[in-house]
């Protein structure tokens, strides 16, 4: 069992989200970072739907009771682990290099070295909460599923589910992977909403990343998008990864907490490879969408599978030795 | 890929959205509105569709108001199911209804109804009439969406059709009844919002432990009962 002695904003348990239920108003919730999340469980041998930590804000402090391996992914968090009051035994925690935490070991993540990057804390068998309608993600809004329905708090505890037989080999680094700022994107069915011009200015322009971006949508800064001309659309489903532009011209990425219907034109869909990345986009940074086929979305979405099935097969094969 | 057929009397307008979900736009030739009876004919092609979740290959199938939008596995090949579905579209027959009805209780006005003076005054009536137009009509989950288990409710006696507010609520209580437009909801959980509230029901309307986690499904009737003294 681990206890929360401190919890910054934005603490979530989250495993790949919660699916089948947006006709009911239901969003997905789930990792911002599913690779790494992804990463994480593999490395540790857990399945890759196993729940972990979002980390947003930090820092974060947890006091285990027994031993346990964990793993951080995603950005750097400053981390460590203390036994006790021995200073010497200070052990620093790296991203994508799993360590063996004593009993009585306190670890701290301080902040990510990226204002606004999102970590990934990942424990050996994966958080037991219980799953609520399908997955034991957090839904921050409605206040349901994770620990509580909400961010974590001191005096939490967090149990774990069993850990599997396999032992896993010690000495491995996963990298983690950086973002490039760029969101490949196709043509959302909105597009010819807007004309030639708006296209390329959609497309060329550096979008900046707002303040008020949160779990349910990136917002960005830069110069409106106008539409040919004024429309009333119907609401319709939409899905993460949709790129709304409301009536201020300013896009809004939807992101995983993202309602469920919408009514605002979409003028592109960012591809699934490349929706991890809204978990690392700072405030004053920027970021570009660059159009892609139908064909090379899909190619990106099967290379990043194949990653993952590579990335288990080593890893399985250093166990195995 | 985006196209257009026409058929039972709709022009149907086929969009990609991303890599794996396809957007089915459902526009009756004769009319601009969202008939009623286009909606039934959604709900028919929901309740055709989700028995079939696996075998199609689908992960969402999401109602919206006169469109279906459709989210498949990476498997799914995507022309097979818009034939699919454009194929079984005509087989669909007007006025089916489905689903049952449901009342729920309404305290209208007071401090948990506060707009209710406001609409009575805007639509040149007088409260009690306010809420007769309110709860004598039989309403109809067109689809589901904003929050777990937010139905929109149409449609709304045409006397009280009004804009949204000028400044939406920061937030609005869960229980709140509420009208927009042609459209009347129920608040399941605190939200901000811009409609206007004339009324509370006790009753919950989404509970993620139940199975239905939502009180309400597409294409059920539901009936407003006011309870209490009008305050």
């Amino acid at each position: 069992m681990i206890e929360v002695l401190r919890a910054g904003p934005l603490t979530t348990v989250q495993d790949l989200g919660r699916f089948g239920l947006r006709h009911l108003g239901i969003s997905q919730a789930g990792a911002l970072d599913p690779i790494a999340l992804r990463q994480a469980n593999i490395i540790l041998g857990n399945d890759q739907n196993a729940a972990a930590l979002e980390i947003g804000v930090g820092p974060l402090y947890l006091r285990f009771s027994s031993p346990c391996r964990i793993v951080l992914t995603g950005v750097d968090f400053a981390g460590s682990i203390s036994n006790g009051t021995d200073t010497a035994s200070v052990q620093r925690v790296l991203p994508g290099f799993p360590v063996n935490v004593a009993a009585g070991s306190t670890l701290s993540l301080q902040r990510p070295a990226l204002a606004g990057a999102k970590a990934t804390l990942a424990f050996d068998g994966g958080i037991d909460v219980p799953i609520v309608l399908g997955s034991r993600s957090t839904d921050l809004n409605n206040r349901f599923g994770g620990l509580h329905g909400r961010s974590l708090q001191a005096g939490d505890y967090i149990e774990l589910a069993d850990p599997g037989t396999v032992i896993p080999h010690q000495e491995v680094l996963v990298r983690s992977f950086a973002p490039s700022h760029v969101l490949r994107a196709l043509p959302g069915p909105d597009y010819d909403l807007f004309d030639d011009a708006t296209h390329q200015q959609f497309w060329l322009q550096p979008w900046g990343i707002s303040h008020q971006s949160n779990r349910m949508g990136m917002r960005l800064k830069g110069k409106q998008l106008q539409l040919r001309q004024p429309v009333n659309l119907l609401s319709s489903g939409v899905l993460p990864g949709d790129v709304q532009v409301p009536h201020d011209g300013l896009p809004i990425v939807l992101a995983n907490d993202a309602q469920t219907i919408g009514g605002y034109p979409r003028i592109a869909s960012v591809i699934q490879a490349d929706r991890w990345q809204l978990a690392h986009m700072s405030p004053n940074t920027s970021v570009y969408f660059q159009p892609v086929s139908h064909a090379i979305a899909v190619q990106a979405k099967q290379q990043q599978n194949h990653y993952f099935e590579r990335l288990r097969a080593t890893l399985d094969g250093l166990n195995a030795n | 890929m985006s196209t257009s057929a026409s058929q039972a009397q709709h022009t149907i307008q086929v969009s990609l959205v991303g890599e794996d979900a396809l957007l089915f736009e459902f526009s009756p030739i004769t009319l601009s509105e969202v008939p009623l009876q286009t909606q039934q004919r959604i709900w028919q092609l929901y309740a055709w569709l989700d028995p079939q979740r696996s075998s199609l290959g689908l992960i969402e199938i999401v109602p919206g108001m006169g469109n279906l939008l459709l989210r498949a596995t990476q498997k799914t090949l995507l022309n097979s199911l818009q034939d699919l579905v454009l194929s079984h579209w005509p087989q669909l027959s007007d006025a089916v209804t489905l689903g049952r009805t449901i009342e729920i209780p309404v305290h209208y006005g007071g401090a948990d109804g506060p707009d209710i003076a406001f609409v009575a005054e805007q639509c040149e009536m007088d409260i009690p009439a306010v809420i007769e137009a309110h709860s004598q009509r039989c309403y109809h989950v067109y689809c589901l969406g904003f929050q777990p288990g937010f139905a929109y409710l149409g449609d709304l006696d045409k006397r009280l059709e009004l804009p949204r507010r000028e400044t939406p609520r920061l937030s609005i209580a869960p229980g709140s009844v509420a009208i927009a437009g042609s459209q009347t909801a129920v608040y399941p959980s605190a939200s901000p919002g811009g409609w206007h509230i004339i009324g509370y029901t006790e009753i919950p309307l989404f509970n993620p432990s139940q199975s239905p986690a939502t009180l309400l499904q597409i294409g059920d009737s539901v009936r407003f009962v006011p309870v209490g003294g009008v305050t």
